[in-house]
């Protein structure tokens, strides 16, 4: 479960050794896009000592290698899976790619003899992704998947805006595959880091059509995305009553009651244990 | 004469280069060169251990950078040196 994956240049010595305190439920450790082509051994080299000689480290570890149609991927996958790291993220991903992926960590994780075995996050950037997520989220070890609102509008030809309108279906169609599957679906970062307002009107759109977490670009969004992605105050007091209400019918024999005035029955019910979980998973009771 | 430069003069990084040379020669420039030469030598001779080389010449610029960024600087320039 997670609510914010924080972005973090793979080259920035100075940034990777304060990406744990920014409170994000997972870092992404970046050797792609935010690493130029001429400095792809050198980011792969300092995100592999970091990580390898640093005590302390964010919840979970993520690392996004360059995409399968480079020449980097191999050495990045190479150098950096180890027991330390929790997730690869995969940029320009598709089914087959996914499938060649997870031979490629078997390979690697037997070969260096790994206690755990490594989770996949694909991104969603091409059209042809978006046509083929019923499929990519039945790949192995796939448990949540981000939407790459940039190059998907490259791809697109579309211009982006604040408003989202032309990724509105990618979106959609995310987190409804997401969601059959039970995986986390997390949002396209906002880009704007300098527009808070933005950002939350962002993320309530995102929550309201169903999306579990967000990604970020700037450490300044993480609190904004944490406080969103949570269940609110009302939600969690309303589910609390749902629950005692529940146990009241219970005794009763009761399998659908009255509150406020409303029928409550088991999607109500669900719905009220699924919001006490996530308030429950952060520490909001 | 190869040579193999990786780094950068940002802060918390260093900018180390690598020559092919007859003997070990190792200079460091630190903003931190009082409190920590001694450590920053260590982690240069430790690494070079590892890749197995003896007769090559480091020059490290060092911005406070931690021992790992050094380790990995210094692995990159090696292999920049090999490849050039």
């Amino acid at each position: 479960m997670r609510r914010s994956l924080l972005f973090m240049p793979g080259n920035n010595p100075a940034m990777l050794q304060n990406s744990d305190v920014f409170e994000a439920d997972a870092v992404i450790y970046d050797l792609e896009d935010a690493v130029s082509v001429t400095e792809k051994d050198s980011a792969r080299k300092l995100v592999a000592e970091f990580l390898r000689f640093n005590k302390s480290l964010p919840m979970e570890v993520v690392i996004r290698i360059n995409g399968l149609d480079t020449d980097f991927y191999s050495s990045d996958l190479e150098y950096v899976v180890s027991d330390r790291i929790d997730t690869i993220m995969l940029p320009k991903a598709d089914h087959d790619g996914l499938l060649q992926l997870d031979k490629l960590l078997t390979k690697i994780e037997q070969e260096k003899g790994l206690t755990k075995k490594i989770k996949v996050i694909p991104i969603i950037e091409l059209a042809k992704s978006v046509l083929e997520i019923e499929k990519i989220v039945t790949c192995p070890r796939v448990d949540g998947v981000l939407l790459g609102a940039e190059d998907l509008s490259s791809d697109l030809d579309v211009i982006r805006t604040k408003k989202g309108d032309e990724i509105l279906y990618a979106r959609q169609r995310l987190v409804m595959a997401c969601s059959a599957y039970k995986i986390d679906s997390i949002d396209t970062p906002f880009t704007d880091t300098n527009d808070n307002d933005g950002l939350k009107t962002d993320c309530e759109f995102a929550v309201s059509i169903g999306f579990t977490s967000k990604s970020a670009i700037h450490p300044n969004q993480v609190t904004t995305i944490n406080k969103t992605f949570v269940p609110t105050k009302e939600k969690i007091e309303w589910a609390l009553r749902v629950e005692a209400a529940n146990a009241e019918a219970l005794k009763k024999g009761l399998g659908v009651f009255s509150l406020d005035g409303k029928m409550v029955d088991k999607p109500v019910i669900e719905r009220a244990n699924k919001i006490l979980k996530k308030a429950k998973a952060y520490k909001l009771i | 004469m190869k040579i193999g430069i990786a780094g950068s003069l940002e802060s918390n990084d260093a900018l180390i280069t690598v020559k092919s040379s007859e003997k070990l020669e190792i200079i460091i420039e630190s903003i931190v060169y009082d409190f920590f030469y001694e450590q920053i030598k260590a982690v240069i001779l430790d690494t070079l251990k590892t890749a197995n080389l003896s007769n090559v010449c480091v020059i490290c610029k060092d911005k406070g950078a931690l021992d790992y960024t050094i380790r990995a600087r210094l692995l990159t320039a090696i292999e920049r040196m090999e490849k050039a």
